[in-house]
């Protein structure tokens, strides 16, 4: 038996495709147990110390929840999840509070090194050019929190941040410790009633991120979540909340891995932005969870809920995401534009190779006078894979002077696979000004023939012709995720053709 | 040494034989002219010797320093050194010429068993090259050939073709497009990289170019196969009496 085991290992091992971060880290876990009812809700509730609102938050959500049907409409096609085949929450043993980092597990720690994860509080990024004519840049630093499973294990950086005044913490934390500021803004951008998965999330939900910037802050670094899926049959639910107070500023990364798995895991996070008058939040996505292997097995359901309201006049929310991971895709983040003059942003790279089945897209509503938004999306579908645009623009009939550009690219690497756009739009005013372009491209043989006559090989052509067609939206993204994308970008692409 | 040897080769597309029996050889650090009217086959032979997909070899071999070229991948060739100036250079939005040049001659420098260039090293000697071929900073920042006139594309290809030290350089219509402003510092590029290590096949349609890049040999090709040889008094004649004479006797 233990050879056969070990055989099954070693196929499994050549059949893992390209994916990097496919490992598992052997610790023992805390579980609720499996299946959702009313007592799982209680038993995440009372693990986090949760006050009572928040646990009849939850509650309400639930019975919410039970009353729904899961959606139909986006353009993937995957097996009935079991809801009552899932843990809900995992957390790594032993669990007490921790004071520093040196106290969460070692095997942790090294996997969030595998991942190239900075946990310990190191500046990193020395080789940072320094801005043109000026002294030495000060050294860049990133705040990370990362989630493992259910929890948050390691918030960085904690004392820098909060002498400027900014929170970012567990969302566990902050409903301990800020709990005025987390019943103001939870459940305002996204209600608990939103939809089939943002319902589920909102009884549900473990961990995340939260994060307020005072008024008039700038913070003082880049504020980082990176996400882990490492137990078995576990669902990972997260929420983040981000609020910009007037006249401050946010930029926010966020990475995500998961090991390899033959079952499909469930992933439905929430987050919500807000930003204040003349406030602007950046939040940058790279989405990277096991895709499933070559035949379409495993891998991740992707099944995400992200919105930002700008609720202040002159405010800016600005989304970038590339988006390499996940069986299942469905993913719209989205920008309500109340105040006057707000702006939304939404540029995204999306690719799918293999049986991977991506739709995205996003939604840009416009309800403030004079507000703009900007969508850039770039599709890339390869293998056997479905990849599907869908957004909405939509100007109210009071948003007067609304404007919006939209260019969406795709392009198609071999002849199996799928691109799509679906856009709505819906100007009910007449004063708005709605652009949209699209294309669709193959990656032409020709090209394909001068990068290898130049010596080339086919994946390093591939890489560069995507990476050259995604540079509008790279660019976008905060330098040390940009390198880090493009490697994605590559790697994610191999066994594409041929 | 022969370098480069062509054996009745057969070559069809979509099942029409477009190459019908061609025989061509080639020694190291010779400059070979190959001279034909549209549609003779002289962009298909550069293509299938570079190894082109899509061209269906039906018959003969092409042997390179004495190995089976036909069985090998583009990029192989091209790390043994074949490189191919193109008759129509593609572009490559997105992707800065400086990237792709850089990317390219690490592959083959790779595949070569030599290190990567450091980046000065790598800044100093395009720049060099650039500069001789009137190729300005701006280009290289410019995505492959994006935007490119005909003669930038053209000197483009030059500017590889130095970069790379490839052992055989196939220039198909290199002057087309030109005036004579950009003939003239095109072919002095090529010129500078004659050397007795260097094979140079020049596909041409015209004879002026020869007056620029005189080969040692000129072939004239026609339907599909070397209908005539000679030395570089050929072109002249050719010059002067046209290729009806050769269109039937193929
Ligand atoms: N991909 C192709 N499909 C069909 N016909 C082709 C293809 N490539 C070349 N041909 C035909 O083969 C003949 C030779 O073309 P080509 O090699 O381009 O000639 P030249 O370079 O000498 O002008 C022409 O008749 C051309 O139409
Ligand atoms: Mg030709």
């Amino acid at each position: 038996m233990v050879a056969v085991q070990e055989t099954v290992e070693h196929v499994r091992r050549i059949d893992v495709d390209q994916y990097r971060y496919g490992f598992e880290t052997l610790i023992e876990s805390d579980k609720a147990p499996k299946g959702l009812s009313e007592d799982t809700v209680r038993f995440i509730s009372a693990k986090k110390n949760e006050p009572a609102w928040m646990l009849e938050w939850r509650l309400e959500a639930y019975r919410r929840w039970l009353t729904m049907t899961e959606p139909t409409w986006a353009r993937v096609d995957y097996r009935k999840i079991d809801y009552q085949d899932i843990y809900y929450y995992a957390a790594p043993k032993p669990k007490k509070t921790l004071s520093s980092i040196d106290e969460i597990d070692p095997e942790i720690l090294k996997t969030y090194e595998k991942l190239g994860i900075p946990l310990r509080e190191v500046a990193i990024l020395e080789g940072v050019e320094p801005p043109p004519g000026g002294e030495q840049a000060p050294n860049r630093k990133i705040a990370v929190d990362a989630v493992f499973d259910s929890v948050s294990v390691a918030t960085t950086f904690q004392k820098e941040l909060k002498a400027a005044g900014v929170i970012f913490m567990p969302i566990s934390e902050a409903i301990r410790e800020h709990p005025e500021l987390v019943q103001k803004y939870l459940g305002t951008v996204v209600p608990t009633s939103d939809n089939y998965f943002a319902t589920l999330n909102s009884a549900v939900f473990s961990d995340g991120s939260f994060v307020y910037v005072p008024p008039g802050v700038r913070c003082p670094m880049e504020l980082s979540t990176y996400f882990r899926i490492n137990e078995r049959n576990t669902g990972q639910f997260e929420r983040t909340l981000i609020i910009a107070d007037k006249g401050s500023y946010v930029s926010y990364l966020e990475g995500c891995t998961a090991p390899q798995r033959d079952e499909n895991q469930l992933h439905a996070a929430v987050v919500e932005l807000v930003t204040l008058d003349d406030a602007e939040i950046k939040y940058s996505t790279v989405q990277n969870w096991y895709p499933g292997n070559s035949e379409g097995k495993g891998g991740i359901y992707n099944f995400v809920t992200k919105r930002g309201d700008c609720r202040g006049k002159n405010s800016k929310i600005s989304w970038t995401q590339v988006e390499t991971g996940s069986a299942i895709t469905w993913k719209y983040p989205s920008c309500i534009l109340r105040g006057d003059n707000s702006s939304g942003e939404f540029y995204s790279i999306a690719i799918s190779n293999g049986f991977q089945q991506v739709d995205s897209g996003t939604k840009m509503i416009h309800l403030g006078k004079n507000t703009s938004s900007r969508i850039i999306s770039k599709g890339i579908a390869a293998g056997k894979s479905q990849n599907t645009y869908r957004g909405l623009v939509s100007a109210h009939r009071k948003a007067t002077g609304a404007r919006n550009y939209t260019a969406c690219d795709s392009l198609l690497i071999g002849d199996k696979c799928g691109a799509h756009t679906v856009p709505y739009v819906e100007a009910k005013n007449s004063s708005a000004t709605f652009e949209h372009e699209a294309t669709t491209s193959k990656i032409s043989e020709d090209v394909l023939f001068y990068c290898l006559q130049r010596g080339l090989s086919e994946q390093q052509a591939i890489g560069l012709v995507v990476n050259g067609f995604a540079k509008d939206v790279l660019q976008k993204l905060p330098m040390e995720f940009a390198a880090e994308a493009q490697k994605l970008i590559s790697i994610s692409l191999e066994g594409s053709v041929g | 040494m022969t370098l480069l040897e062509i054996q009745d080769l057969h070559v069809g597309v979509d099942s029409r034989e477009i190459i019908r029996g061609l025989d061509l050889m080639v020694n190291a650090g010779e400059v070979h002219a190959i001279m034909g009217p549209n549609g003779s086959g002289k962009s298909t032979l550069s293509h299938v010797i570079a190894g082109k997909p899509g061209y269906e070899v039906t018959g003969g071999q092409i042997l390179f320093r004495g190995e089976d070229l036909l069985e090998m991948e583009p990029n192989e060739r091209a790390a043994k050194g074949v490189f191919l100036a193109f008759q129509y250079p593609v572009e490559i939005p997105g992707v800065t010429t400086m990237n792709f040049l850089r990317t390219a001659l690490n592959a083959q420098r790779k595949a070569r068993g030599r290190g990567e260039l450091s980046t000065p090293e790598f800044l100093k000697k395009v720049r060099e090259v650039a500069g001789s071929l009137n190729i300005t900073r701006d280009m290289l920042k410019r995505g492959v050939n994006v935007g490119f006139s005909g003669g930038e594309k053209k000197r483009n290809e030059v500017l590889q073709m130095a970069l790379f030290e490839p052992s055989l350089c196939i220039l198909d219509e290199i002057d087309s497009g030109l005036d004579i402003d950009a003939l003239r510092i095109v072919a002095s590029g090529i010129n500078g990289l004659r050397s007795p290590e260097r094979t140079m096949i020049v596909i041409t349609h015209y004879q002026r170019l020869l007056h620029y890049i005189v080969p040692d040999y000129v072939h004239v090709m026609s339907k599909g196969r070397v209908v005539k040889s000679g030395g570089k008094e050929l072109a002249l004649e050719l010059e002067a009496c046209g290729y009806a004479q050769f269109e039937t006797a193929a």
